[in-house]
């Protein structure tokens, strides 16, 4: 089970607050979109769930555990980083900027995971990882270095990093913004691909198009809150907040 | 004024796809030559200065070349710089590290040692080592104010070849740590940031995905440092530590030849520079792996 569950989920940088309080659910299997303007705090969310952040309260689980606490009596402690870096590891993260390994070629950031935390033999990892590139349509670029390929295809590769872990949700942070627009297709043809495979994921976007056709649910966020939440087409058509209104009117 | 105003110049008459069919003359320089020509001659007066000058003993600089002697030194230079490098790296990666710490008291002691090490003269340290004896007579493990377990008089386990490798080490670890720390600080957070999300510790982090990538930044001085290092090495004098100056100074001091033995030390560290200078554009080479540069000429 991979729901996703946010619970009055609370988040301050040295005092300013970007999270007041987040209640959320990700059912299994699910697509969704979390939409809003800059500095709403969406993509803190999302880091938070694989605790790249930490929360200052309020409790975020994953298939029905919390990453980065545990209970202790009556408190929450901070789990054993070991406990941390396992959850992670079924975690898929795909970034804005790519951040693929400088220094390896495309095969290699897809092989890594598996052979380096996961032990599996170089050989297999490297069909599984020859598979995946093919997967997102890039079985003849296994040999180029991240500066030799597109904003695109370095995404696509990063795709596949993240899915060669086998993991059970995927959490995407703006993966179209850094790409020129003709490339921005090629990303989200990858990510439909996925959600028809039944993968549940959280995406931070600003591709209103993606979210209408894939998401399963939308959440519009402004100032630290979710706004509004619901069904993609209700609430891209048919918002009820005026801040929502203001938003969408500026993006579509 | 329109076009079939304008006057008609020389060029105009010519018929320039022709004129552009044939090579292009070359303009004359006169200034290069006139620099060519000066240069010629100070090197000619160099190097007759070089040759006639009987001070510079060239006969006696053949004969030394190859003395056993500077050869037992030389082969002590190359251990010392060898070793200390070595040390210095190892050193100046842990406080490097140290330094980036979450961990307030690791990043203070981190502080404090490159504070420390950069803060004081390395003839000073090197002195400070081969006197270390007259500090702390006897080392060993035991309990402070109590029993000792095992003990070892210091002038046993401190070798001056080792005080000398302390005192060259130590100084270096510290400014290697500041050479190691822009390296890691020069590669993106987002490549720490993936790894750490894909379920990699810190330590396997750092192992896998930073300091490879640090490492085209790191090399470059780490190169300058080993060439550095190879004639501060020389410094071991002060302890007397027979290295490649200490042996040529330890002939003159009999036979007078000061300046040729200086010559013969002086051509042994140039020539060792020469060598490090091609194994340094090797390793860079070797380290540049899917950097741009490179990727564009792919």
């Amino acid at each position: 089970m991979s729901e996703v569950q946010f619970f009055n989920v609370h988040k301050d940088f040295s005092g300013m607050e970007v999270l007041k309080g987040i209640n959320f659910t990700v059912e299994s299997g699910q697509v969704a979109c979390l939409i809003g303007p800059s500095g709403s705090g969406k993509s803190t969310l999302l880091r938070c769930v694989n605790h790249l952040e930490t929360t200052s309260s309020g409790t975020i689980l994953v298939g029905g555990r919390m990453i980065g606490y545990e209970v202790h009596g009556d408190r929450l402690i901070q789990a054993h980083q070991k406990d941390i870096n396992k959850r992670r590891s079924r975690i898929g993260m795909v970034f804005q900027s790519f951040n693929l390994f400088g220094h390896m070629t495309a095969l290699e950031n897809v092989m890594m995971g598996p052979v380096k935390l996961l032990k599996v033999p170089k050989a297999r990892a490297e069909a599984e990882a020859r598979e995946l590139l093919a997967k997102v349509g890039l079985a003849d670029r296994t040999g180029h270095y991240p500066a030799q390929l597109s904003g695109g295809q370095q995404q696509r590769v990063a795709i596949a990093r993240a899915l060669s872990m086998k993991p059970d949700l995927m959490l995407f942070d703006e993966p179209t913004s850094a790409l020129d627009p003709e490339l921005v297709g090629e990303v989200l043809d990858v990510m439909k691909a996925l959600a028809r495979d039944g993968m549940t994921m959280i995406v931070v976007t600003h591709e209103m198009g993606f979210a209408r056709e894939v998401a399963d649910v939308v959440a519009f966020m402004d100032g630290g809150v979710i706004v509004e939440a619901g069904d993609p087409n209700e609430i891209i058509s048919r918002p009820q907040h005026e801040r929502t209104k203001a938003f969408l009117s500026k993006v579509l | 004024m329109t076009v079939s105003e304008l006057p008609i110049t020389a060029e105009a008459r010519h018929d320039f796809a022709d004129l552009a069919s044939r090579p292009v003359l070359k303009r004359k320089r006169p200034g290069q030559l006139i620099a060519m020509v000066l240069v010629g001659l100070f090197a000619l007066m160099g190097a007759y200065v070089i040759v006639t000058n009987p001070g510079f003993g060239w006969p006696t600089v053949a004969k030394y070349l190859f003395d056993i002697r500077i050869l037992n030194g030389l082969l002590t230079t190359i251990e010392l710089t060898t070793i200390a490098m070595v040390l210095g790296l190892v050193i100046g990666l842990v406080i490097a590290v140290m330094r980036m710490s979450d961990n307030a008291l690791l990043r203070g002691v981190a502080g404090a040692y490159i504070w420390f090490f950069r803060g004081t003269p390395l003839m000073v340290q090197m002195l400070f080592w081969g006197f270390a004896a007259v500090l702390f007579p006897t080392i060993g493990i035991g309990i402070p104010g109590g029993p000792m377990l095992v003990e070892w008089n210091t002038n046993d386990v401190l070798p001056l070849f080792v005080a000398g490798i302390l005192g060259l080490g130590l100084n270096e670890g510290a400014y290697m740590a500041e050479i190691v720390r822009a390296g890691l600080m020069g590669v993106p957070a987002g490549q720490s940031e993936a790894s750490h999300a894909m379920g990699f510790s810190r330590m396997e982090t750092l192992r896998h995905v930073v300091i490879p990538q640090a490492m085209k930044i790191i090399l470059p001085p780490v190169g300058n440092e080993t060439i550095s290092m190879l004639k501060t090495t020389s410094l071991v004098i002060v302890i007397g530590v027979g290295d490649l100056l200490y042996n040529a100074q330890q002939i003159y001091a009999r036979n007078l030849q000061q300046i040729p033995l200086l010559i013969v030390a002086s051509l042994w560290y140039i020539l060792l520079t020469t060598i490090l200078s091609l194994v340094q554009a090797r390793v860079e080479k070797r380290y540049s792996r899917g950097n741009t540069i490179q990727a564009r000429k792919a």
